[in-house]
């Protein structure tokens, strides 16, 4: 099987889903001639034209709002917001227009709309180039929101995404576009939304996290497996839907919860988690549930002490398994 | 030792670079110190002679505390020292664990309130699907909290381990055995360097005192009796929701053993008595001891005329002078005048306990843990549910034979609950 | 009141006599219905109504330049009369007015007047101001993208041009020559707010050379003035020539819906004023000086929409509300709802 990195695993999946489907094309600033910033949709445009790999103008508010007009009129666009820090303009249009499009018509119209956009730290992108915005969206009904963290769940996911006929914010996390590698399945598979996956299985604890934090997460545990603390990792990768029953599973197994993610904590999806835990799984718990996420501040600033002192390291994450364990 | 990060708190000194006598240049590197999150190099503050150390590689003092001692050069004093030092004596960091290793001898408060901390929802869920009685399991979690993983294994691995923490090792046999003592001198030991020495609080020098008084005048024998709760065991467990929903509070088996020993006395009240040293003094009233576990130690409230109150009221009764105990409000009056005392030593796990009796008393029963066994029932083996009642005696105001009729009725008085 | 023929005797390219008819038509057909509206939000039947009195020539007029079937319509809020005469039915409107659960647009979801019928090519909108125009876009867009020989047409108050979505979308359009016509109503208020208070230019339709594309002006009280330009410029995008902004200066008759009160902000002289330049009974006069339309044809027509309108009102007012377990359903295609 093809090893891959995270970057190339979405690259191959938008390749394969403009070969395969006409309605399919490609919206964004720079994602014509210069391929993405991150050579994601390198030479795409001379595969499929500039129709299919349109660059748009430093709008973003139009970029989805064009791309829900698109997706009204039967198109299935793929929307490009160049970084998640920029999002902010297209919230009228992702949570105002396209969440709702679907309730507000009682389904007589959809959008079949995809927004891809690269979030998360850990590349001295600073305040404005390393922020989490799942927080912001996963609270909208109508809208789907992904964020896989291996090439293998990228690629399915991504499938899945652009087969859905309702708004999908596709996270890709920055940091994991050359830093993971993985094998990835050939084909068109897709991987069905609302379902974590076990990275890791374990007895003593429980870690439920998504992104970058997940390999950090498997790292930890594994460090503290050689002192005989067996720890399951949970990676939701579907925030929106997110696996319930899965959580609850596993938190009923382990007994104890500690949820790690890079986002800021006060209101992040942590909370979500915890609350689901506590409806649904209080009397099997053996200890508070805990949560180490990034610190309540706006962002990761420029200096490396910053970012390091903001992001959930393994070192820190394996101190808090730790600490769960003994308590 | 300095501040190394502002919620460092104390540091460890890893390395000294310079010995006493040595010359050190002010910032030249002195010593390496150690914390939870660096581990740095400090420059020496002045110049001068180094010319003692305080604190040796490998100790832990808190922020503050003098590690050294420089003779500045250019300057008349002698030495110059940091901040005040900490304490000369062995490092003491609070607060000093006591939990119990892996085990059943408990610090944990038999009301399940070892240090403050609850039991978790988990830890409940279990206790009430398998009957266990908490207050006998001991912790293993921080802070000797009782964890799932304790309560499974009480499931699983129940203690065979007699009465550790109560008495003096006495025969486990159930024929009265006395279990002479003798004053002597006492002995006292003295702490290495790796030992931790413990300082007494007011409770456990006094319990101290009166355990000893208790093995040096009383005479104590010791007799022992099984008691088959099955249907008591099925009847509570039929009776306790609805009981918790009437009366608020838990149907454990400890008020329904201590109706049972009021009835008991009742039919021989020479046990309700105490020695007044040439005539025996036989209660009138029935004035029952609870012992119970707190932090510091042990501690025997009354329930004052046990025999007039109801189950729930003795429920009720033993339930707010265990919160009292916990929140440390019980006042003298409610310690005082009782005439016998229960002690619930199955809630840490034991099935057969050597109690000290409490003086003036000349009687204490204990209720071991109820245990499934195998057992003779009409000839056929059957599972039953078992509790050990345990009796201490003064054997100068009661022998075996009445002691053993007292018992008997008190393991009648359970098995027959049901059908009262 | 004799109304001055503002174009030739020959009747622009696709109107005829009966299409004139139509016109006139819908137009009173649109009014009875806005009064209608109004009489049951008084009654105390309905909690909210707009009207769109003084829209309704620039309305009629647009909706009968596009090609029905073929062409999209993605109007605002105020476009009843564009609707009515796009192909939604009374019924239709009174259903969306009662907020029943049949309601065809949005199954009583959406405030009045949020059209949404997919199969007449009428796209949806909600209440948030411009945010359809850039939807407008991606549809011409797609439709450029299929070689589809459809034109989009979207409608918006002056109000709109003020937002950033509007300007993108305007932007983007014109950087892609599509097949788009962007159709202004100026009535020179939004709620309270009058033009000058709006914008810095003149006319919104000298914003277009901005965006690469003509911008026209017309009398948005006169039909076939009207028709004239909408037309024009529908045909200019469906043979490829690009967008056009379209300004059509109309008027607001009434306050911007039940819950305004224009005396607030406007005086009564100046409302009173601008009632002369009603656009129906001028269509009328117009109709009936060239001989298009009598006496009792004007009678019979009148009759007949009011009859539309108050059996619509009584359908309408008898349909089930929606139920409790209707508010779950439509959020995803499938699948739970979290």
């Amino acid at each position: 099987m093809a090893v891959k990195n995270l970057l190339e695993a979405v690259r191959e999946t938008l390749h394969d889903a403009l070969a395969r489907d006409e309605r399919v094309f490609i919206m964004g600033e720079d994602v014509g001639p210069r391929g993405n910033v991150f050579l994601i949709t390198k030479d795409f445009i001379e595969e499929f034209g500039h129709d299919r790999v349109l660059d748009t103008p430093l709008a973003e508010a139009s970029i989805v709002g064009v791309a829900v007009g698109a997706a009204m009129a039967g198109m299935r666009p793929i929307a490009e917001i160049q970084f998640a820090d920029f999002i902010y303009p297209a919230y009228n249009q992702i949570v105002g227009e396209a969440a709702k499009m679907r309730y507000r018509t009682a389904g007589g119209n959809t959008c079949p709309l995809v927004i891809r956009t690269p979030y998360g730290g850990g590349v001295g992108g600073a305040l404005s180039h390393s922020v989490s915005i799942e927080a912001l969206f996963y609270h909208v009904p109508g809208l789907k929101i992904l964020a896989p963290s291996t090439p293998a769940d990228a690629k399915g996911l991504l499938n899945t995404a652009i087969n859905d006929d309702d708004p999908v914010l596709f996270l890709e996390h920055k940091k994991t576009y050359r830093l993971i590698k993985g094998e990835v399945p050939p084909g068109d598979y897709q991987i069905p939304m609302g379902k974590a996956d076990i990275a890791r299985p374990g007895s003593d604890l429980t870690v439920i996290t998504y992104g970058l934090m997940r390999h950090f997460a498997v790292q930890a545990a594994d460090e503290l497996f050689k002192d005989g603390i067996d720890v399951e990792v949970v990676d939701l990768r579907s925030i929106r839907p997110m696996d319930r029953e899965t959580i609850v599973k596993s938190a009923t197994k382990t007994r104890r919860v500690l949820i790690v993610h890079e986002d800021n904590k006060f209101g992040g999806v942590g909370a979500e988690v915890s609350a689901i835990i506590a409806e649904e799984a209080l009397f099997e718990l053996d200890a508070p549930i805990r949560r180490l996420c990034g610190p309540d501040v706006p962002a990761m600033g420029y200096s490396k002490a910053y970012e390091e002192a903001f992001m959930p390291s393994p070192a820190r994450i394996a101190t808090a398994m730790r600490d769960l364990a003994a308590y | 030792m300095p501040q190394l990060g502002e919620t460092v708190t104390e540091g460890t000194v890893g390395r000294w670079l310079k010995k006493p006598g040595d010359q050190v240049a002010k910032y030249e590197p002195l010593l390496e110190v150690e914390t939870d999150k660096v581990a740095s190099e400090i420059p020496s503050p002045f110049g001068g002679t180094l010319t003692s150390i305080s604190v040796e590689e490998g100790q832990t003092v808190p922020v503050g505390a003098v590690v050294c001692e420089i003779a500045e050069s250019g300057v008349a004093a002698p030495s110059k020292t940091a901040t005040p030092a900490a304490s000369a004596e062995a490092p003491s960091r609070a607060p000093v664990q006591t939990a119990a290793p892996l085990g059943f001898s408990g610090a944990t408060s038999r009301t399940g309130d070892g240090n403050g901390v609850r039991y978790s929802p988990a830890v409940r869920k279990l206790a009430r699907e398998h009957q266990i009685d908490l207050s006998g399991v001991s912790g293993t979690g921080r802070g000797g909290r009782v964890t799932a993983n304790d309560v499974s294994a009480a499931l699983k691995g129940l203690p065979s381990a007699p009465a550790v923490a109560r008495s003096s090792p006495g025969a486990p046999t159930s024929a009265a055995t006395p279990v002479p003592r003798q004053a002597h001198a006492p002995v006292e030991a003295h702490a290495g360097d790796e030992d931790t020495v413990i300082r007494l609080s007011q409770m456990r020098k006094t319990i101290a005192e009166r355990m000893l008084q208790a093995v040096s005048t009383i005479p104590h024998a010791w007799c022992m009796m099984e008691a088959d709760v099955t249907e008591l065991s099925r009847w509570r467990d039929r009776e306790k929701a609805a009981f918790k929903a009437r009366e608020g509070v838990n149907l454990t088996y400890l008020p329904i053993v201590v109706q049972a020993v009021c009835r008991a006395i009742k039919e021989n009240p020479i046990v309700n008595s105490a020695w007044g040293g040439d005539h025996i003094i036989q209660r009138k009233h029935i004035n029952v001891g609870i012992a119970i576990d707190v932090e510091e130690g042990l501690i025997v409230p009354v329930v004052r005329d046990a025999d007039r109150l109801s189950l729930a009221g003795l429920a009720q009764s033993i339930a707010e002078l265990v919160e009292k105990a916990r929140r440390r409000r019980l006042t003298m009056a409610e310690l005082a005048d009782g005439t016998i005392t229960v002690d619930n030593t199955g809630a840490l796990g034991n099935i057969a306990s050597v109690p000290i009796i409490n003086p003036p008393q000349a009687a204490i029963i204990t209720m071991e843990a109820v245990v499934k066994r195998p057992w003779v029932v009409n000839d056929a083996i059957a599972i039953r549910s078992i509790m050990n009642l345990c009796l201490c005696l003064d054997h100068r105001v009661l022998d075996g034979a009445v002691a053993s009729r007292f018992l008997t009725a008190v393991k009648k008085g359970l098995e027959n609950y049901a059908n009262a | 009141m004799k109304s001055e023929p503002s174009v030739r005797e020959t009747l622009p390219e696709g109107l005829t006599p009966d299409r004139l008819r139509e016109m006139y038509y819908c137009m009173i057909l649109t009014r009875t219905c806005d009064d209608r509206g109004f009489a049951l939000n008084r009654q105390g039947k309905i909690p909210f109504a707009a009207t769109c009195q003084g829209h309704e020539a620039i309305q009629v007029a647009a909706a009968f330049a596009l090609r029905k079937g073929t062409d999209w319509l993605v109007p605002y809020y105020r476009d009843t009369c564009m609707a009515l005469s796009f192909g939604v039915t009374p019924r239709e409107q009174l259903m969306c007015l009662f907020a029943r659960k049949d309601d065809i647009f949005s199954s009583g979801r959406q405030f009045p007047n949020h059209y949404s019928v997919p199969d007449r090519n009428i796209a949806s909108i909600s209440s948030i101001i411009a945010a359809h125009v850039t939807h407008a876009v991606g549809m011409a867009l797609a439709h450029k993208m299929r070689k589809e020989d459809s034109v989009v047409l979207t409608s918006f108050g002056e109000g709109s041009t003020s937002e950033g979505e509007w300007h993108e979308a305007m932007n983007f359009a014109g950087i892609h020559k599509l097949p788009v016509v962007f159709l202004c109503e100026n009535n020179e208020f939004a709620i309270s707010v009058p033009q000058k208070m709006q914008m810095a230019v003149k006319n919104v339709a000298d914003r277009a050379s901005a965006y690469g594309m003509p911008g026209v002006i017309c009398d948005g009280t006169d039909p076939i003035a009207s028709y004239t330009t909408v037309r024009e410029a529908v045909e200019r995008a469906r043979a490829g020539g690009g967008p056009t902004l379209v300004e059509a200066k109309c008027y607001r008759a009434m306050s911007h819906t039940s819950d305004d009160n224009q005396l607030q902000y406007r005086t009564a002289d100046e409302i009173e004023a601008s009632k002369k330049r009603d656009p129906v009974p001028r269509f009328e006069a117009w109709l009936t000086d060239r001989g298009y339309i009598d006496a009792a044809g004007i009678l019979d027509m009148k009759a007949r929409a009011q009859h539309e309108v108050d059996e619509a009102t009584d359908w309408a007012e008898h349909q089930p509300m929606p139920s409790e377990e209707d508010l779950y359903t439509h959020v995803y295609a499938e699948g739970p709802l979290s």
